[in-house]
């Protein structure tokens, strides 16, 4: 009888290519980017940032609804989208908007998405994906069939989920992973490791010493990389799309990395799970910062250019915001439209009855 | 006695069960050190350990069959389901499974087993946190639901669920939590399940609800009396099953009945209510009698939800419209 989990868990060895410090310490896998990628990357890591500080500052002034605080994760989020192509089909959860408006979400429908209007779920027409799904693991099921879609299809395109840790945990998580592998779909599976789960440790969720590890029972390519390393996640989702497009089947991806905020902007406080300590850690591994030293030392990024993209950053929040305040206000009767193509006798009725009420 | 809200009343009936039983076990996710994310189970991790107190994976349907095989080694659980919209994930554990327990081993076995859930609107969360689901369970026999409207009901019906030896799906009302105190002895008391309450004795009409339209109703038939309305206010407490001698008792004094629920006109328990009553006091009608209720679409978007919930104003109308039929 031969005992295989310690050997199967330590292969998996967490990859990474850019160090805290900035360098690289991969050279193999450093990705073949062109500057202007390298600066587009590090443009939407600063914009995003930025957008977070003002997401929980509106929200902290009734302006915005539910958020999910995403600072931390950009490499995570960021990383992974890049290398996506504009044909893929998302399928985010609610902490993965940054995605989406890189897809091409505008902004002010991110933003109405928040505060609860549908306006905000109906993409425009080149962004193939779901609004961020609010149940644990509902989105991983789903990625498989739309994996397989794609496959019968015959189109050249991944479907793209993540979740996060806790996500791990829920039977369709496995559900989906597993499907995907026996029909061999071409999906990309994310489990952003931030350590914890609303209050719950990692530690607390599984046994299993990497979430990665999870991909073999399913039979399919797993591998743990530097959450916080954009140009790491950077290269393994890249070979991740390539394996998938050439029907080489599904990936799982754990990136380790960390929510610096709390969990969602609804009376969450991380004091009472996590200590200072901890935050102090993680911040040094911090995404831009590293990512930041490594364009200086190839002089393609300085204060000014960071200044930029600040200010752009925080004009077009202003503009979207605005124009998400001058959006239609969402009336029931728009709900009781929405539920059917043909409405039914029960909802015309009721439809009636709404209307005189919104009237008044 | 103290004044306390609904959760510290939820909480406080907890610590009397964690002390008394020492087969209680409280569990779900992010209940240990947290608290709760609403703070039910605040401090309770600290007094009596993680043994009895204890986070969970997160999986709803882990959760489930987690509490039916801790009650199969002779454990009383109280999971807590986080919000009500992710039952759905748990239905086959606790429609499927826990309700049939003493069925299906032929009452050689059973589910002592309190599953808690926070439910209703008005609090603007995301996509299915809020709803009001109750008619799922309220229609799987072996299930009893029981919906506390007050801090003292809430106490004494948690108590009373615990202590079953069936299982009950207690459902607590999220704008209920902090909104209002009420007395609440210190000491252990237990409130009869399966007996709906009085809130406020009336002779013109009943208005029955359960959860925070009980709140509605008493705030409607305060503005009807103003116009010489006296309206009864029954709250159920436990909607299934239902307490039908208390609601006939009042139908046979009032003659006129309006059924509240925030659930939408399709869901929850308002349209079975209606049908008891019918068939069993058809003749003390005066009036058919009208619903209140949420229509009939999805839970909404946040934006519109002070319109699509119930309010008193519409309980009013409908007073109006039974009384003058
Ligand atoms: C089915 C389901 N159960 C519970 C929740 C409540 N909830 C929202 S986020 C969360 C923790 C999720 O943690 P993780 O998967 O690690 O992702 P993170 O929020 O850290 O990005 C929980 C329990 C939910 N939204 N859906």
């Amino acid at each position: 009888m031969k005992q295989v989990l310690e050997s199967i868990e330590n292969q998996f060895e967490m990859f990474q290519v850019l160090d805290e410090n900035g360098e690289i310490v991969n050279k193999e896998h450093e990705p073949d980017l062109s500057d202007d990628d390298l600066k587009e990357l590090m443009r939407r890591m600063v914009y995003t940032r930025v957008l977070d500080q003002r997401s929980i500052a509106l929200n902290r002034q009734g302006r915005l609804g539910f958020y999910a605080p995403t600072a931390g994760q950009e490499a995570s989020q960021l990383g992974s989208h890049y290398a996506l192509e504009q044909e893929d089909f998302l399928l985010p959860a609610y902490r993965d908007v940054p995605q989406l408006i890189w897809q091409g979400l505008p902004l002010y429908q991110a933003f109405l998405f928040s505060r609860g209007h549908f306006h905000g779920n109906q993409f425009p027409e080149d962004v193939h994906g779901l609004s961020p799904q609010i149940i644990i693991g509902a989105q991983y099921t789903q990625t498989a069939g739309v994996a397989l879609g794609l496959k019968k299809r015959g189109k050249q395109s991944v479907a793209v989920t993540y979740t996060g840790d806790g996500g791990t945990s829920q039977g369709d998580f496995y559900e989906g992973v597993n499907f995907a592998g026996a029909y061999n779909a071409p999906a990309i599976f994310f489990v952003q490791n931030n350590q914890f789960a609303i209050s719950v440790p990692v530690e607390k969720q599984t046994n299993a010493k990497t979430l990665a590890q999870k991909a073999v029972a399913a039979g399919v390519e797993g591998y743990q990389v530097d959450g916080m390393d954009v140009l790491a996640v950077y290269a393994v989702t890249k070979k991740a799309r390539e394996r998938a497009v050439n029907g080489e089947g599904p990936t799982l991806i754990e990136t380790v990395t960390y929510r610096y905020g709390p969990h969602t902007m609804a009376g969450d406080d991380p004091t009472r799970y996590r200590s200072d300590d901890l935050d102090n850690e993680w911040e040094k591994r911090d995404p831009l910062i590293r990512f930041r030293k490594y364009l200086e030392a190839k002089n393609l990024w300085s204060e000014e250019d960071e200044n930029r993209v600040i200010e752009e950053a925080k004009e077009e929040i202003k503009a979207a915001i605005k124009k998400a305040d001058d959006y239609p206000k969402q009336k029931v009767t728009d709900l009781i439209d929405i539920m059917h193509e043909e409405l039914p006798s029960n909802l015309q009725e009721q439809m009636e009855e709404y209307r005189e009420k919104e009237s008044k | 006695m103290a004044q306390k809200t609904m959760i510290q009343a939820i909480t406080d009936a907890m610590h009397h069960e964690l002390k008394s039983d020492e087969d209680v076990l409280i569990f779900g996710e992010d209940v240990g050190q947290n608290g709760g994310v609403f703070r039910a189970t605040e401090g309770l991790q600290d007094e009596f350990g993680e043994e009895r107190v204890f986070d969970t994976p997160l999986a709803e349907s882990g959760i489930g069959g987690l509490a039916l095989g801790l009650a199969l080694q002779g454990f009383r659980p109280v999971p807590e389901i986080q919000f009500i919209g992710f039952i759905y994930e748990a239905m086959d554990a606790l429609n499927g499974q826990i309700a049939r327990m003493r069925y299906r081993s032929g009452d050689s076995k059973s589910a002592p087993i309190t599953v808690r859930t926070p439910f209703g609107g008005g609090v603007h969360t995301p996509e299915l946190h809020a709803d009001s689901l109750e008619g799922l369970i309220a229609q799987q026999p072996g299930f009893r639901v029981v919906v506390p409207s007050t801090p003292y009901d809430a106490k004494g019906l948690l108590i009373s669920s615990i202590r079953n030896n069936d299982p009950v799906f207690f459902m607590e009302h999220m704008k209920l939590y902090r909104s209002f105190r009420g007395e609440v002895p210190d000491e252990e008391y237990t409130v009869e399940l399966d007996k709906a309450d009085v809130k406020r004795d009336g002779k013109d009409v009943t208005l029955i609800g359960y959860g925070a339209m009980v709140h509605t109703a008493l705030k409607a038939a305060e503005e009807l009396e103003q116009e010489n309305i006296d309206a009864e206010v029954i709250d159920l407490r436990t909607i299934s099953p239902i307490d039908t001698e208390t609601i006939i008792e009042s139908v046979k004094k009032t003659n006129r009945v309006v059924m509240i629920q925030e659930a939408q006109r399709q869901a929850g328990v308002a349209a079975n209510v209606i049908s008891e009553i019918q068939e069993r006091a058809i003749l003390h009608l005066e009036a058919p009698i009208l619903r209140v209720t949420a229509p009939d679409t999805v839970y909404p978007f946040s934006q519109a939800e002070e319109v699509w919930l119930p309010n008193h104003k519409d309980v009013i109308n409908k007073v109006y419209e039974v009384i003058n039929f």
